[in-house]
């Protein structure tokens, strides 16, 4: 049976996804690989969350499916913690992740898409209660607590998707998510689709859920401001590899990889008289690499020298305090005056 | 004959949009009433649905044969005369005059709004040829200008390619080297930035604050987001289900907030130098559907401050600065005061 630690929830170590790139027209031929996640390595401890950060492309929405196994990975371990023991998701068959899917679920980005549109309320939520066999009466039950769990009116399980707002969807989304009482909840941009005023009303909720039930969250994001209210950790994942994980004040403060410094000061602040330091950074993410040589960062950070270059960094801790967590991938982290937000 | 304030090189008076739907009326825009400074920048700024992009698109009658626009849209043209949009026909030569050679808009998703089977020249050189009486040979040379100037690199070779062979940001660009082609004096931006990662909004924000600079325009930004048009514009409009509830200089709005609304906006927003586990303000409820506006305040629905006058009464425009406006009934009978102090 895999070890893991006593409070660690989902460990996932070198997690690999290769998607294979074909050419030739009758036999066609695998002639490369898009390394869409590239060696990501983490682990949650109950009750916590760890935020994934990045931009479009870095890989992020990748290990959330992986996770959940709805790919497969080309390589690596997820260890998850079950009420039965700990299980290694990249290697379970059907049957396995079926029972662990109870405890492990999934928050999705669009509300619009998630949700089907010729389906009652009722029956989206109680759709993963049928999948396990509970009886029609236990489901409406279970259904009416959920609704008022996340802050609907149990009469509305009657009611069509089209029916709701954007944030009421996101609630019957997340109500759907938590339908089996799972202890980890992979939330993968749960709040982007919504407006702002809106927005809040889902972080809030989320926070409070977690404080109720003892949630462990898998949080992603691109949104650096809305990480710093949900997440304990951090994870800034570039091009399909973590290069900064550190607590989440940490990150904030004392970045040491150029990119998570980069991606702070990007970000405009809603205060004309904070300073915004626009022109920071030059080009744009490219796709995923097919081979890697050096920093993948290297090309667009203002820092690199010849070792970037040609080597890769490998993420490497720099914490001199064991019960804290700061682990970058930089040739330099010692050397830069990195800048951060209080 | 039509009158504008001195120095407006804009004003939009009353304006009313209503879309004629099989469902019904949809009451987009109701009564909207803003002005743009010759060489000032100017932010609408709402949450979905708020009409912001609708009044934007009337400024040039890019709407659907639905709407009904009613109200006055006063422009001041070059040599002083002023033309009132809203009285052109739609189809008529004059507006498609002011369309493009004295109006430029940039969208907000570059991919649908670039034709994907015409080169990025092609698409550029249009109106130069068309409008401008340019051969293809100097339309080519001042397209690889623009290009330059917007910073793409290897302009002579990319010109020749198609939009998809452009990254995301460098299709922005792109589309902000079509808006400047004919040397605009007015520059509508809707949401430039909303479809790109943090850090290419900053290169794409930086990119239009200096073309503003270079070409001495007056831009009519449209967005959402709050911590864009604090680094960007200098007078602020918000907008809630089709009216203005408040303008003013950008200071004045986000230090000195009046409505309820705009105060539960700024406050809803999540700040990058938040704490882990604080609970971000917000508004309760969701923006009411625009087909049945409710009588009285449309914002009272939601608001925290609300008392019985909101009920019937649709507040007045109401000065309570020397630039700043507000629509609130919490401050009818303010600006006597206001006239006095000042």
């Amino acid at each position: 049976m895999p070890q893991m630690p006593e409070d660690t929830v989902l460990q996932v170590t070198n997690l690999k996804k290769y998607f294979p790139i074909e050419s030739g027209f009758l036999r066609r031929k695998v002639v490369g690989n898009v390394r869409a996640v590239d060696g990501v390595s983490f682990y949650i401890k109950k009750g916590r969350t760890l935020g994934l950060v990045g931009e479009s492309g870095c890989g992020k929405t990748t290990v959330a499916r992986t996770i959940l196994r709805a790919i497969d990975p080309t390589e690596g371990s997820i260890l998850f913690r079950t009420r039965d023991g700990i299980v290694d998701m990249a290697t379970l068959d059907n049957e396995g992740l079926k029972k662990a899917r109870t405890e492990i679920q999934m928050v999705f980005q669009d509300p619009y898409s998630s949700l089907n549109p010729r389906m009652p309320i009722m029956d989206i939520i109680a759709e993963p209660l049928r999948a396990h066999g509970y009886s029609r009466k236990d489901q409406e039950e279970r259904v009416k607590e959920l609704l008022e769990l996340v802050g609907l009116r149990a009469e509305y399980a009657r009611r069509y998707p089209h029916s709701f707002s954007g944030g009421q969807r996101q609630r019957i989304g997340i109500a759907r998510a938590l339908a089996l009482n799972p202890s980890v909840v992979v939330a993968d941009e749960p709040v982007s689709a919504l407006d702002v005023s809106v927005q809040a009303q889902v972080l809030n909720l989320l926070l409070d859920l977690q404080e109720q039930m003892g949630l462990t969250y898998l949080f992603i994001s691109h949104d650096l401001s809305v990480v710093r209210y949900l997440c304990d950790r951090v994870a800034v994942m570039y091009l399909g590899r973590i290069v900064e994980l550190a607590d989440v004040d940490i990150l904030y403060g004392q970045p040491r990889h150029p990119y998570t410094s980069t991606l702070l000061s990007s970000v405009p602040d809603a205060d004309p008289r904070s300073a915004w330091h626009a022109k920071a950074i030059k080009g744009e993410i490219t796709g995923p690499p097919r081979e890697v040589r050096g920093c993948a960062f290297a090309p667009r950070c203002p820092y690199a020298v010849g070792i970037c270059k040609s080597t890769a960094p490998e993420l490497r801790s720099i914490s001199t305090d064991e019960s804290v967590t700061h682990e970058v991938a930089c040739h330099l982290a010692e050397e830069l005056e990195l800048e951060g937000v209080s | 004959m039509d009158t504008m304030t001195e120095g407006n090189i804009l004003e939009v008076r009353d304006l009313t949009v209503r879309f004629m739907m099989n469902e019904g009326t949809v009451h987009a825009v109701n009564g909207v009433t803003f002005s743009l400074p010759e060489g000032k920048s100017i932010g609408i700024v709402g949450e979905s649905g708020c009409g912001k992009t609708v009044s934007a698109y009337s400024v040039t009658q890019l709407l659907p044969k639905t709407a009904r626009v009613s109200g006055q849209i006063l422009f001041r043209e070059k040599e002083g005369t002023i033309t009132d949009i809203a009285k052109l026909p739609v189809d008529g030569k004059e507006i498609r005059r002011i369309r493009g050679q004295e109006i430029s808009m940039i969208f907000q998703e570059p991919m649908s709004s670039l034709s994907p089977v015409h080169t990025v020249f092609n698409q550029l050189a249009e109106a130069m040829i068309l409008f401008q009486g340019m051969t293809k040979k100097q339309a080519r040379e001042r397209c690889v200008e623009l290009l330059k100037l917007v910073g793409i690199e290897n302009a002579e070779r990319r010109v020749d390619e198609y939009p998809f062979q452009f990254s995301g940001g460098m299709r922005q660009r792109a589309m902000i080297a079509m808006a400047l082609a004919r040397n605009p004096r007015i520059l509508i931006a809707d949401e430039p930035t909303t479809a790109l990662d943090v850090t290419l909004q900053a290169q794409v924000l930086s990119l239009i604050q200096e073309m503003q600079d270079e070409f001495k325009l007056s831009m009519i930004l449209i967005t959402h987001a709050l911590g864009v048009v604090a680094h960007m514009v200098d007078y602020i409009h918000i907008m809630y289900l089709g009216r203005v509830v408040e303008s003013g200089p950008t200071l004045e709005i986000f230090e000195n907030p009046k409505h309820p609304y705009t105060r539960g906006l700024l406050n809803s927003i999540p700040k990058l130098h938040g704490k882990r586990g604080q609970r971000v303000s917000s508004i309760p409820g969701a923006v009411p559907s625009a087909y049945s506006l409710p009588e009285g305040c449309v914002f009272r629905a939601r608001c925290s401050e609300r008392r019985s006058a909101c009920m019937y009464e649709i507040p007045r425009r109401i000065q309570v600065g020397s630039e700043h406006y507000v629509s609130c009934c919490l401050y009818d009978g303010e600006e006597d005061q206001y006239a006095a102090n000042a």
